[in-house]
């Protein structure tokens, strides 16, 4: 078992773990705290939201902690001043584009990282209409910040079941069905593993949003499946 | 369109067999005969090829050449980058929309016609550049779209010179050469030699001669070698990097299209050094050119015994097949075009592991670049050391690099690593097209940086031009005289890469959009309080955070004009 240990160092701190540890979990063993959004423990780690990077002595780039592992001889810095910068601007990236008032995590994250939440001026949100297309969940990617969660419970991390993917790429990308059928017409199956990841109250169940529009719980529970099944959009029931 | 839906049904039965990795060629097909890819034949294509209906939407919806809707008859393409945008591709764009508007009005043709803005088409050396139904034809102003459909036939040459003419000793005479021609000037004849020795003994020679990759990232080829050799692990794959589409480079296209065999002849070689018996080469979905040409290219290459069993009487058997990219720019970077052979999403992988141990299909791979591959044979031929004599100690060999914008004659020239800019510019360019003086060039593309006057005895060399902070990345060089606004190539490159992020990490997919609009602003002249500041901090997370190389460069020309004229991002009013 030693002879796997690798030594580093964690913010000045000589440290060991057996190899093949990630630098987020030898952090965690040493009290050390990284924030983490899209990494979750029982879904595949894409390592692309970046908030975890810490900066590495000799690489070129920041590394994500989630993922990297940590190697011997290794010189980590987990607040430097590169790293702080990468994680404030990210967070004030995001406050631009997402509506994250159901992400209280990440509310918090904007506290310590003295995120100014009004960063960009100008800036154009993704502000999609919601999806009400079935009775079990609405869909709000208004909400979405593209964690990828869902779309691998549904598919390989969970439930081979495939009924989401993306739509479009880069800014404009959202997730979708296949061409945008409603819910009920494509391969899902209502196993609501999707809700269960998802960190920002971007796919929730009917009936808490029922209840937050402003239903009375009685009257959700008399209501037919069709009844809330409706195909009411934000813009809709705006109008 | 050139094929029937009964013909289209033929292919997929014919593809299914292979699964996913067929996904691309069968929506290239269905675009092809169909015009467009409804969801009634995307379900029939994931039917065909078992892939989950919801992923052959996301591939559908990622690559800007397939359309979930009906498009014209007639597509046509105008380039919309810096070079182009110097020689009026702007005009020539609202001309032919102009225009089509028009004659859909009087003769009810709306549908007909499709006008698209495009990222660069790597022919900016024929700036402004237009496609018509995937082929080139060289725009002005002044032409109406039935003029420019009519001129398809013609294909535009490539002005190549240099200072030495190895690699393209048999380029720019326009014509293709085949197959006996390329036999006659000692055209595989490395790859006898080659397989004469040993594998290791090829990798060694390699490594002697210095050769680093020419598609950007300036690896050593022989390491790049070496390790996929050793890499346990089977089958291995070696993959020819086409997708060239970094803005200002067109070199791989006149490598393709005048002397297919050379890059051929390079990925043999490749392949009998690792121990790879299968290879791809990944064509850009715009250059449809040199897809023909390299697909003849192959054709002749198996009849005459070059590919398949047993080649030249060796036990070494190896088969190409070639790939089509459907409008990504991001799967240029290897590890996305991995995925887009796979039949996915160009999204990069996360690295470590590397191609060379997980690479195609999770198998050790080499993936080199066109020129990359094409020095190869010469390397061979000449051997190591006489290889060596040409370039810097650490930059050996000869280099192609693009040369455009603002000089008198454009074109593709062979140098010696390691010539000053200014001797590409003033000697072989011929200096600047119009009367106002050299501003500027960009060097290494959308992810490059700029050369000022000063930078113009700066040697071409990978090492030179680190030291003045500038990457050479592909060999790009764009060329802007005084008169230019650096504002409006600056606020282009935002939009390409805006447009190109794949979307996977935040940094990027966020930071591209956001740098747009400052960029906007900027190039309006009417930049907020706090812009500076922002495209600073922006610029250095999307570097410092980003997964690839993509978000990782996207500011990289913007934080470089930042440092040379700050005044650029001064309010119009506080700039004097
Ligand atoms: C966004 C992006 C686009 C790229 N595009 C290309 C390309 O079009 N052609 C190419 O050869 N390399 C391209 N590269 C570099 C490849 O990832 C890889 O380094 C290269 O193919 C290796 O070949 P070489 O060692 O022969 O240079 C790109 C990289 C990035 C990050
Ligand atoms: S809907 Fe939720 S789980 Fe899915 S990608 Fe968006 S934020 Fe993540
Ligand atoms: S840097 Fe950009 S292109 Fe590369 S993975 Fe991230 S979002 Fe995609
Ligand atoms: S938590 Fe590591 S990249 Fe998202
Ligand atoms: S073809 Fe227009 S810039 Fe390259």
């Amino acid at each position: 078992m030693t002879a796997n240990l690798v030594q580093f160092t964690l913010d000045g701190t000589p440290a060991q773990a057996p190899a093949g540890t990630t630098i987020l979990k030898a952090a965690q063993q040493l009290g050390i705290a990284i924030p983490t959004i899209c990494y979750h423990d029982y879904c595949t780690a894409n390592a692309l939201c970046r908030i975890c990077v810490v900066e590495v002595k000799g690489a070129r780039v920041l590394v994500p902690a989630c993922t990297a592992t940590v190697q011997d001889g290794m010189e980590i810095h987990t607040q430097s001043e590169r790293v702080q910068r990468a994680r404030r601007v990210i967070l004030e990236m995001l406050y631009s584009t997402v509506d994250l008032s159901e992400a209280p995590e990440i509310e918090a994250m904007a506290a310590a990282y003295d995120v100014d939440c009004q960063r960009f001026p100008q800036a154009e949100p993704r502000r999609p209409p919601l999806i009400d297309d079935n009775p079990m969940y609405v869909r709000d990617y208004a909400k979405c910040i593209l964690c990828w969660r869902c779309v691998q419970v549904c598919a390989e991390d969970a439930q081979y079941t495939y009924a989401i993917n993306f739509k479009g790429r880069g800014y404009e990308t959202q997730i979708s069905t296949f061409y945008e059928v409603p819910m009920p017409e494509s391969t899902c199956v209502f196993c609501g593993q999707c809700i269960g990841v998802c960190p920002t109250g971007a796919l929730k169940f009917k009936r808490q949003y029922l209840l937050e529009i402003g239903y009375a719980i009685e009257e959700i529970l008399q209501m037919t499946r069709s009844e809330r099944g409706g195909r009411r959009r934000r813009a809709e029931r705006s109008a | 369109m050139a094929q029937s839906s009964s013909s289209f049904e033929a292919l997929l039965t014919s593809l299914a067999p292979q699964g996913r990795t067929a996904l691309l060629p069968a929506l290239h097909a269905a675009q092809e005969t169909f015009g467009y890819i409804s969801d009634q034949v995307a379900a029939q294509i994931g039917k065909a090829l078992g892939v989950p209906l919801a992923e052959v939407f996301g591939v559908v919806e990622f690559y800007t050449l397939f359309h979930r809707h009906p498009v014209g008859e007639v597509l046509l393409h105008v380039c919309n980058d810096p070079a182009c945008a110097l020689a009026g591709a702007d005009t020539v764009y609202k001309q032919i929309v102009f225009q089509t508007a028009e004659s859909a009005a009087g003769e009810g043709v709306s549908t007909k016609v499709r006008v698209e803005k495009s990222p660069c088409l790597g022919l900016c050396d024929h700036a402004p550049a237009v496609l018509v139904q995937s082929l080139p034809v060289k725009a002005s102003p002044a032409q109406t779209w039935q003029e420019l459909v009519a001129a398809t036939a013609t294909r535009p040459l490539t002005y190549v010179d240099g200072d030495v003419r190895l690699l393209t000793a048999l380029c720019g005479r326009h014509t293709t050469v085949r197959l006996d021609e390329y036999r006659r000037h000692e055209g595989y004849r490395a790859l006898e030699q080659a397989l004469q020795s040993p594998p290791e003994a090829v990798i060694e020679e390699v490594k002697a001669s210095g050769l680093v990759g020419r598609g950007g990232a300036a690896f050593p080829t022989g390491i790049k070698w070496q390790s996929a050799a050793q890499a346990p692990g089977s089958p291995k794959y070696v993959v020819c990097n086409a997708d060239e589409a970094e803005p200002g480079a067109f070199k791989d296209r006149v490598l393709m299209e005048d002397n297919p065999h050379a890059i051929l002849e390079g990925m043999l070689i490749a392949a009998y050094a690792i121990g790879a018996a299968k290879g791809y080469i990944y064509i850009r979905g715009e250059y449809m050119l040199p897809y023909r040409v390299m697909q003849r290219a192959v054709e002749e290459a198996q009849a005459a015994g070059l590919l398949g069993e047993r080649i030249l009487g060796s036990d070494f058997c190896f088969e190409i097949e070639i790939r089509r990219g459907a409008g990504a720019y991001i799967c240029g970077e290897e590890t996305a075009l991995f995925e887009s052979i796979e039949g996915k999403r160009g999204f990069p992988r996360l690295k470590p592991p590397f191609p060379t141990t997980h690479g195609l299909f999770g198998k050790p791979t080499v993936i080199n670049n066109v020129e990359t591959l094409a020095n190869v044979p010469l390397i061979l031929r000449l051997g190591a050391e006489e290889y060596r004599r040409l370039g810097t100690p650490q930059s050996p060999g000869p280099k192609l690099f693009c040369l455009s914008g603002d000089v008198k004659r454009p074109g593709l020239y062979e140098v010696p690593l390691g010539v000053p800019l200014r001797h590409l510019i003033e000697d072989l360019g011929q200096g600047m097209r119009n009367d106002a003086p050299f501003q500027a060039a960009l060097i290494g593309g959308a992810a490059g940086a700029f050369a000022t006057p000063e930078h113009l005895d700066t040697p071409l060399s990978f090492e030179g031009l680190r030291a003045a902070g500038i990457p050479l990345g592909a060999g790009v060089v764009t060329v802007f005289d005084s008169t230019r606004d650096l504002r409006d190539p600056l606020y282009r490159l935002a939009r390409f890469f805006a447009e190109e992020s794949c979307g996977k990490c935040y940094p990027c997919q966020i930071g591209t959009q956001r740098q747009l609009e400052i960029m906007e602003r900027v190039l309006e002249g009417r930049p907020l309080p706090g812009d500076w500041e922002r495209l600073q901090d922006v610029g250095w997370t999307m570097t410092d955070a980003s997964i690839c190389g993509l978000g990782q460069t996207a500011a990289s020309a913007i934080l470089s004009a930042m440092k040379h004229w700050p005044e650029l991002f001064q309010p119009a009013a506080e700039r004097r």
